[in-house]
């Protein structure tokens, strides 16, 4: 019985739809363009977003991080903690963390024979390093650092030419040990890193680990141990394993709250897509409210017919709202289609470095990445289908409102 | 009991000052398997009464009965489900959905009935074929005659033998042959299932097959001959 329902109210949804085929086509066009443009500017909005994020986790980095106590007010050498222990080390080299390195970042001075600037010295272990501190980077001439015993340095390009200074040639980098006494030490610049955020470029210097803490006089202390996980909106596990070892001397906090502007843009990112759609739809939807008025009030004799043959009014009423759903559904495909179309090209990323000053500064990558997600398609999909719903229930209640004999005579 | 009762119907009409009287204080009642024509000039109420019957429209007074049923003061819901089931309707003006075929139209009433698809093929076929609309099944209305669009409609009334059926000018646009034809198979219908005809008309060829001859004049029967 409703399955027979079903099948003439599809039938007549269907054919009703391309009577009027340029107004339908029409309101195709601009439906799948609503939904071109949700999923389009969502994908950049959120490649922008993911970038950022990207770059902000890189240059933390670690999504989980393990402080001094006093460290995250103070980075200072004072607020130094011990490198881990046994029990600590367990839970590193566990299946949850993808890679960890405990580092010396301290901020220095560096000079060469022209020019000086403050950076910061990282004394790392290269062995645990590159997956972490060294992810937006690479090296572009002379090689990284050897072993936690490296004399050499590693300097980012960008850097290298405010020094004036090049590969092979020496600094010296001057810093202060715990008991504020100025240590400095010189170097053989033995490799130039470019990396996709400048900053890091201009920020960073690397090191042997051990180097540094006999420079600094701190054996065996650390200024950080930085921790990646599997996922880093995912970590709570992971950092309540970490937070198991936390004593008056180290405290572990994740990376949305070392970075908090970062962990809010990462949280409100969902909510301000799903904003940004509702609004290209209730664009939409005037037009769509508008066309299917017409539709129906251009039917009101052959509604009143089927009324009259035996048509109950909430049938009527779903075979309305099955012409909009068929029209939402055919943009939804169309929209999504034609969105997937046009991103994919654009998946390499999009290179923004000959506009990307401004960028740089806010800490952005200069490659802008679209980001295609599952969640942006059934975003769009529910927008379209409940909000089109929601426009086509007015016109479709109105269509099962008419008397069938005032339908009738009209002529 | 009479299949059809009509007690004391009002329905009027504000024209400008004027009120038009289309059914006055009207009562009427029919048995099962009448055959009946209702005459009468144009204006004369005949469109409104048939209308009451098959409660397509609302009264301002009076009750209408099927089967003992008031119908007069149910839901649209519930009236569209006594239609669907009882009554097989030929209007006077409008009578096809434009977007679908003949057979589809003939099908119509059928599919909301729920009749499984095999069965409504092999109905639509016969009265499709008893009407002499054979080859003709896939045209949509607009590609239809005013005479062949008629039959249409008639087919799909009597097609799932319903109680009553209500015509309203069913031969306006017939030949004399196919207007025969139709006649015929009222009156076959009639006498091998007794459904009740109630035939609005102008066509004193078609009152020639009339049991019972009933006249109106605004709003009021003036006349009701049974032969
Ligand atoms: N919706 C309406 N609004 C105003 N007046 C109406 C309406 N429907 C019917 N009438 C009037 O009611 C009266 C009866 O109309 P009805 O259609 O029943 O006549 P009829 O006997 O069927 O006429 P015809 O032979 O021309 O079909 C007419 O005077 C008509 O003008
Ligand atoms: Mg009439």
């Amino acid at each position: 019985m409703m399955n027979q329902n079903l099948q003439i109210i599809l039938r007549i949804a269907w054919r009703n739809l391309w009577r009027n085929r340029r107004r339908t086509t029409i309101m195709l066009v601009a439906i799948s363009l609503g939904v071109w443009a949700m999923i389009f500017m969502s994908a950049f909005m959120r490649g922008m977003v993911d970038g950022m994020l990207v770059d902000g986790l890189n240059s933390l980095p670690g999504h989980i991080q393990i402080h001094h106590p006093n460290y995250v007010d103070d980075p200072n050498i004072e607020n130094s903690l011990p490198e881990p222990n046994e029990q600590l080390r367990t839970v590193l080299d566990g299946e949850a963390v993808t890679a960890w390195s405990a580092r010396v970042r301290v901020p220095a001075m560096i000079t060469s024979e022209r020019e000086s600037r403050g950076v910061m010295l990282l004394g790392i272990d290269p062995e645990y390093e590159p997956q972490l501190g060294f992810g937006n980077s690479v090296i572009q001439r002379g090689r990284f650092v050897a072993d936690p015993g490296e004399q050499g340095i590693v300097l980012g390009a960008k850097l290298l030419e405010t020094l004036e200074t090049d590969l092979g040639k020496r600094v010296v980098i001057m810093s202060q040990d715990p008991d504020n006494n100025v240590a400095d030490r010189g170097f053989k610049i033995v490799g130039v890193f470019k990396s996709s955020v400048i900053a890091d470029e201009e920020m960073f210097v690397f090191t042997g680990k051990e180097t540094v803490q006999t420079m600094l006089n701190i054996p065996a202390l650390v200024s950080e141990i930085a921790v990646n996980g599997q996922d880093a909106r995912d970590v709570e596990t992971l950092l309540q394993q970490i937070r198991a070892h936390d004593s008056p001397l180290q405290t572990t906090l994740p990376w949305y709250e070392l970075n908090p502007y970062l962990g809010l843009m990462a949280n409100v990112m969902d909510g301000f897509v799903l904003v940004f759609m509702i609004i290209i739809f209730l664009a939409l939807s005037f037009g769509l409210v508008n066309t299917l008025m017409m539709a129906v009030f251009e039917r009101v004799r052959e509604i009143g017919l089927m009324q009259a043959l035996g048509m109950k009014p909430t049938t009527i009423l779903y075979q309305v709202m099955c012409e909009t759903l068929i029209l939402l559904a055919l943009g939804l495909v169309i929209g999504n289609l034609v969105a997937v179309v046009t991103i994919l090209p654009l998946m390499d990323g999009i290179d923004l470095s000959s506009v990307a000053q401004g960028l740089q500064m806010a800490g952005m990558s200069t490659v802008l990445t679209p980001s295609l997600t599952t969640l942006d398609f059934v975003l769009a999909s529910s927008v379209v289908i409940v909000l089109g719903l929601l426009a086509g229930f007015m016109p479709a209640w109105k269509a099962s409102r008419y008397r069938p004999v005032e339908a009738l005579a009209k002529t | 009991m009479s299949a059809i009762e009509c007690l004391d119907l009002c329905k009027y009409f504000q024209q400008g000052d004027s009120v038009i009287k289309a059914l006055d204080h009207l009562s009427v009642a029919f048995e099962q398997g009448a055959f009946v024509c209702l005459s009468g000039p144009s204006g004369s109420g005949k469109t409104t009464l048939l209308n009451a019957i098959g409660g397509l429209d609302e009264l301002d007074s009076g009750e209408v009965r099927l089967d003992g049923q008031r119908i007069d003061n149910l839901s649209k819901s519930e009236l569209a489900d006594i239609r669907l089931h009882k009554i097989g309707f030929v209007f006077q003006a409008y009578n096809l959905i434009p977007v679908l075929t003949a057979r589809e139209n003939v099908e119509f009433v059928m599919q909301v009935q729920g009749i499984p698809a095999q069965e409504r093929h092999e109905k639509a076929n016969a009265i499709l074929q008893e009407v002499g609309l054979l080859g003709m099944e896939h045209r949509l209305p607009a590609q239809l005659s005013g005479g062949q669009q008629q039959r249409v409609a008639v087919a799909r009334a009597i097609v799932s033998k319903p109680k009553l059926v209500l015509a309203d000018e069913p031969t306006a646009n017939l030949d004399t042959r196919s207007m025969e034809k139709l006649m015929e198979q009222f009156v076959a219908l009639n006498q091998n299932h007794k459904v009740t005809f109630l035939i609005a008309t102008h066509d004193t060829r078609v009152m020639a097959y009339a049991k019972r001859q009933i006249k109106m004049v605004d709003g009021q029967i003036v006349a009701d001959e049974t032969r």
